[in-house]
C-alpha cells in the first residue's frame, strides 16, 4: 500500500518538534510493515525529512493546492492524518472537504475524519458525552462579539473564553469579572478558523488530569500513562508542570477516570492514540471532560518518552489494520503492545517558556499556550525528578533558588502575587515562600497546588534538600516496573544499590 | 534504626523502618500496580506473603475509611521504596505508616525494590523476613519456618459464620431483603467486599458461607447463582473444598474467580502448577477466545491451570493471558459452570471486566425462568 503523512510544517508556539517524532515514528512503523511511504512536509529542519524515512518526499508548502498536485503525481492508496499535529489534520479535512480524497480514491487511515470532527467540534462533542453520559462543563456558543456581550450576565466567573480548531488553545483566555472576556474573545474570534467561539464555566482550582489512551479497529482499548498537572485548572497543560503517573489519585479517582476516557475513544471510535484531559474536584469524586485530542499530540510524546510505549509507531500500525495485541512490545521483545505500562519511577515535565528572549512578554500562563518547548526527567523519587527538570532547562536557575527572590528584597506581598498568579517563575516563587516561612496551607491557598507538591517542595526548602543527589546507579525504562527481562537500550541516572544490565546485542 | 529485608537465600538488604516494630516473614511476591496499596493490605488472597509494591511511592494518597477489601490486614509485610509522610486526598484519614504500625504489621522503605523485583523475576518467588532485629538471627528463624506452600491459608481467611451482604454491606443472614433480588451463595475462600458489592449492585442478594460448608449446606439455601471466591495459598491443597464443588456442579449455575477458577478446573478432573512469580498488577492483557477481544485486568495469582490437565474434562478454555499464554478462564457448558482466573471487581485495577458481573446474574436469571 502507498501511503501519504502529512508533516507538521514549520514549529510555531503551540506546536514544537514532537510532531517531527511522531511523524518520523510513523514512517518507520508503516515501512516496517511493507508499506510505501510518501510524504509532504515544509519543514527540512526535521528528522521525517531525512533520506531513508520515506520513500518520496515533498518539501512542498502545506497547503490544498500543493498536496493535491502530490497526490495526482504519486496516486497514494490512503492518507494517514493524525500523526502530523493540528496542521496535518486540518491540511487533511481540506482535502477530504474539497472532494480531493474522493476524486482520487484516497482512503483515510486510522481514526475516520467524521469521529476527528466530532471530538473538535465544541458543540458536536458536548452533545456526544451528552450522550454517553459524561460530564462537560456548562457553556455558551458565541458566534459574535454582540452575542458575547448578552451572554456576559448569564455566565459564573471566573470564565474561560476560547475558539474551536486552533493551535494549543490560541485566542482563549480566562475572564474573572465582567470587564475581561469581550476583550479576550474579540481577540480570538479573529483568531480562530471558524468564527466560532466558547464561554464556558471555569474550573480554577480543580485537578487537572490527563489520560493517553490507545484504541484498535477492533475496540481493544488501553491506557499509556495517566498524567496530573502540577498547576491546577487554568493554566493550559502545555504550560503546565506535568507530572507522569498521578500522584494523588486513589485508585478509586483513578480508574474512575480512566473508565471514563475509555468510554470516550470508544464511542468517538478512535483508531490510534488519543489524549483525553480531564479536570477532577479535589474535594470529591466530581470530574469534566475539558478536551480530547483525537490524534497523537504533545501530550503523547511525553506520554511515549515517560513510559517506554512508542505510541505513535503503535498508532501507524493499528492505522493499517493491526491490532494491539498483534503488534509486539519492541521495549521487552517477549510481550504485545496490548498492555498498560507500568512505571517504577516518577517523571517530571516542566515546560521551557521564551521569555528570556522576550524580556518585555507577558509571563502569565493562561489558557493560550506560550512555551515552545519542555524538558522532561526521571527519577525514583519526586525530588530528584523535578531538580533534574530544573537542570534541563538552561535557565540561570540550578535549583529551586531563583535571583530574583534571593536576599528577600522583594516584598512579601509581590512574592505572595507571584505565587497566586500562574508564570514561568512561579515554582521559585513557591520555594521561597517556604524559605520565608510560609506554611504548605498559606501557599496552598494562594495557588491551589495540591498539598502533596507543596509537602515535597516544603521539606526540599526546609532540609536544604534542593540539590541534585549524585546518581549513583543507571536503571531502565521498561515499561513493566521489572516484571520482564527487557530489551530496551533507554535509561537514566538515580541513586541506588545496582545497576540494570546494558544488554550487549539486540535480538 | 536499621531494619532489614532477608530472603531465604541469605541476600540482606538495610532499611527504614515502616510500620510496627519486630519481625514478620512470608512468601516475597511484587505488585506492579502504580495505585491501590489500601485495597491490597486488605486482599485476603495476600495472606501469607509480603509484598512488595514496584511503583516507588507509596501512600501517597493516605488511607481512608472506605476502600478495605476485607477487616483485616492480610499480608504479613510490605516492602516500600519511599512511605508518604504527607498524604493528599479528600479522603485521607491516615498515613500508611500510621496505619500499619496501628495494626502491628512489621514493614519496610528504603529498599531498591526494583533490585529485589528484578531477583525475584529471575529466581522465582522467595521466603523472605523483615525485622528491626538482627539479619542474621532471622535468617536462621526463616530456613526453619514452614513454607507459604506447606500453609493451608483459606481456612484462615474464610468467615467463621455465614452472614449476607446488604446496602450497606454486611448483614446477619436473617436480616431481610427484597424478594425479587436472585440469591447467590458465595463459598468464602478470601473474598474482596467489592465482589460482593458488584454483586448487589448487579441484582442479587448475596449470602457468604465459609469455606467449611458441605454441597447440602450451599444447595439448602436454594441459590440461584454460586460463586466460588478467589483466595490464598495452593490450590492443590484444598482437597475438600474441591469434593464441595463437585458436590454442587450442575446443579446451580456456578461463577468462579481466580482460586475459583482453580477449583472449578480441579473439580472437573484438571490440575494447577506454580508459576515462577506469578501475576499481580493491574495492568494485565487477557483474550476472550470466543470474541478474540483483549481486556486489561486486574490480576493476583500465584498458579495457574494446566491447559493440558483439562483436556477429556468437557471443561474449555475461554480466555488467555496475552503475554505468557496462560489459562485466565473456563468454561464447562453442559455443567452451566464458568470461571475467569482475574478480578472483574477490580479493587484495585481496571473496571473493564465488571459487566461479568452483569452476565452472570443474567445467566442465573434465565436459569430460574426456565426452571
Amino acid at each position: 500500500m502507498k501511503v501519504l503523512v502529512i508533516g507538521s510544517g514549520p514549529i510555531v508556539i503551540g506546536q514544537a518538534a514532537e510532531f517531527d517524532y511522531a511523524g518520523t515514528q510513523a514512517c518507520k512503523s508503516l515501512k516496517e510493515e511493507g508499506h510505501e511511504v510518501v510524504l509532504i512536509n515544509s519543514n527540512p529542519a526535521t528528522i521525517m525529512t531525512d533520506p531513508g524515512v520515506s520513500d518520496a518526499l515533498y518539501i512542498e508548502p502545506l497547503t490544498v493546492e500543493f498536496c493535491e498536485r502530490v497526490i495526482a503525481r504519486e496516486r497514494p492508496d490512503a492518507l494517514l492524518p493524525t500523526l502530523g499535529g493540528q496542521t496535518g489534520l486540518n491540511l487533511a479535512t481540506k482535502l477530504a472537504d474539497a472532494g480531493i480524497l474522493e476524486k482520487y480514491n484516497v482512503r483515510v487511515l486510522g481514526t475516520p475524519l467524521s469521529a476527528i470532527k466530532k471530538a473538535e467540534d465544541r458543540e458536536s462533542f458536548r452533545s456526544l458525552m451528552r450522550e454517553i453520559k459524561e460530564p462537560v462543563p456548562e457553556s455558551w456558543i458565541i458566534e459574535s462579539p454582540d452575542q458575547l456581550r448578552e451572554v456576559l450576565d448569564l455566565v459564573p466567573y471566573p470564565c474561560i473564553v476560547r475558539p474551536a480548531y486552533t493551535l494549543g488553545g490560541t485566542g482563549g483566555g480566562t475572564a474573572h469579572s465582567t470587564g475581561e472576556p469581550l476583550e479576550v474573545g474579540q481577540k480570538g474570534l479573529k483568531l480562530s478558523e471558524p468564527a466560532r467561539k466558547m464561554v464556558e464555566r471555569s474550573l480554577l482550582g480543580w485537578k487537572e488530569i490527563e489520560y493517553e489512551v490507545m484504541r484498535d479497529s477492533a475496540g481493544n482499548c488501553i491506557t499509556v500513562c495517566n498524567m496530573e498537572n502540577f498547576d491546577p485548572m487554568g493554566v493550559h497543560t502545555g504550560d503546565s508542570i506535568v507530572i507522569a503517573p498521578s500522584q494523588t489519585l486513589s485508585d478509586q479517582e483513578y480508574h474512575m477516570m480512566r473508565t471514563a476516557s475509555l468510554k470516550i475513544i470508544n464511542a468517538l471510535g478512535i483508531e490510534g492514540g488519543c489524549n483525553v484531559q480531564m479536570a477532577l474536584n479535589p474535594d470529591g469524586f466530581d470530574y469534566y471532560i475539558i478536551e480530547v485530542n483525537p490524534r497523537v499530540s504533545r501530550s503523547s510524546a511525553l506520554a511515549s518518552k515517560a513510559t517506554g510505549y512508542p505510541i505513535a509507531r503503535v498508532a501507524a500500525k493499528i492505522a493499517v489494520g493491526l491490532t494491539l495485541d498483534q503488534i509486539d512490545n519492541q521495549v521487552t521483545g517477549t510481550t504485545k503492545a496490548c498492555f498498560e505500562p507500568a512505571l517504577d519511577y516518577v517523571v517530571v515535565k516542566i515546560p521551557r517558556w521564551p521569555f528570556d528572549k522576550f524580556a518585555t512578554g507577558d509571563r502569565t500562563l493562561f489558557t493560550q499556550m506560550k512555551a515552545t518547548g519542555e524538558v522532561m526527567a526521571i527519577d525514583r523519587t519526586f525530588e530528584s525528578a523535578l531538580l533534574k527538570a530544573v537542570r534541563g532547562l538552561e535557565v540561570k536557575q540550578k535549583d529551586l533558588r531563583h535571583a530574583k527572590w534571593a536576599g528577600g528584597q522583594e516584598a512579601d506581598s509581590t512574592l505572595k502575587e507571584a505565587i497566586r498568579v500562574p508564570t514561568d517563575e512561579r515554582l521559585w516563587a513557591i520555594a521561597e515562600g517556604f524559605r520565608r516561612g510560609m506554611t504548605v496551607q498559606e501557599i496552598h491557598a494562594l495557588c491551589k497546588v495540591d498539598p502533596w507538591f507543596l509537602n515535597k517542595m516544603e521539606q526540599m526548602v526546609r532540609g536544604e534538600n534542593d540539590h541534585i543527589v549524585e546518581p549513583t546507579v543507571f536503571k531502565m525504562v521498561d515499561t513493566c516496573a521489572g516484571e520482564f527481562e527487557s530489551q530496551t537500550p533507554y535509561f537514566y541516572a538515580t541513586e541506588g544499590q545496582t545497576f540494570d544490565e546494558v544488554l550487549a546485542t539486540k535480538k | 534504626m536499621a531494619r532489614y529485608l532477608v530472603l531465604s537465600d541469605g541476600s540482606v538488604f538495610e532499611g527504614a523502618p515502616l510500620g510496627a516494630e519486630g519481625e514478620t516473614s512470608g512468601e516475597l511476591v511484587f505488585n506492579t500496580g502504580m495505585t491501590g496499596y489500601q485495597e491490597i493490605l486488605t486482599d485476603p488472597s495476600y495472606a501469607g506473603q509480603i509484598v512488595l509494591f514496584t511503583y516507588p511511592l507509596i501512600g501517597n494518597y493516605g488511607i481512608n475509611e472506605d476502600d478495605f477489601e476485607s477487616d483485616r490486614l492480610q499480608p504479613t509485610g510490605i516492602v516500600v521504596r519511599e512511605a508518604c509522610e504527607d498524604p493528599s486526598n479528600w479522603r485521607s484519614s491516615k498515613t500508611i505508616h500510621a496505619f500499619l504500625a496501628d495494626r502491628g504489621l512489621v514493614s519496610i522503605q528504603g529498599i531498591d525494590t526494583r533490585d529485589v523485583t528484578k531477583r525475584i523475576r529471575s529466581r522465582g518467588v522467595t521466603m523472605a523476613a523483615i525485622t528491626s532485629g538482627d539479619p542474621q538471627e532471622a535468617l536462621e528463624r526463616l530456613r526453619h519456618s514452614k513454607s507459604y506452600d506447606e500453609t493451608d491459608f483459606v481456612q484462615q481467611v474464610s468467615t467463621k459464620a455465614p452472614y449476607a451482604w446488604g446496602r450497606s454491606g454486611k448483614e446477619t443472614v436473617e436480616s431481610e431483603s427484597d424478594t425479587s433480588r436472585l440469591r447467590l451463595v458465595v463459598l468464602d475462600c478470601g473474598l474482596k467486599f467489592n465482589i460482593l458489592r458488584r454483586f448487589w449492585n448487579a441484582g442479587c442478594r448475596p449470602i457468604v458461607l465459609p469455606c467449611t460448608a458441605t454441597s447440602d449446606e450451599i444447595l439448602g439455601w436454594n441459590p440461584d447463582g454460586i460463586l466460588l471466591s478467589p483466595g490464598p495459598g495452593d490450590p492443590a491443597r484444598l482437597a475438600p473444598v474441591v469434593e464441595t464443588v463437585k458436590g454442587v456442579l450442575g446443579k446451580r449455575p456456578l461463577f468462579g474467580i481466580c482460586l475459583g477458577n482453580q477449583l472449578l478446573c480441579q473439580a472437573v478432573g484438571g490440575t494447577t502448577y506454580k508459576l515462577p512469580f506469578g501475576h499481580r498488577g493491574s495492568n494485565h492483557p487477557v483474550k476472550d477466545l470466543r470474541s478474540g477481544k483483549v481486556t486489561i485486568t486486574s490480576q493476583n495469582h500465584g498458579y495457574a491451570i494446566d491447559p493440558e490437565s483439562l483436556k477429556g474434562t468437557g471443561a474449555e478454555i475461554t480466555q488467555i493471558n496475552v503475554n505468557d499464554l496462560t489459562v485466565e478462564g473456563i468454561a464447562v457448558p453442559e455443567l452451566q459452570a464458568e470461571s475467569i482466573q482475574y478480578h472483574p471487581e477490580a479493587a484495585p485495577g481496571p473496571w473493564d471486566s465488571r459487566p461479568y458481573f452483569a452476565q452472570f446474574v443474567e445467566q442465573m436469571r434465565r436459569v430460574k425462568e426456565s426452571a
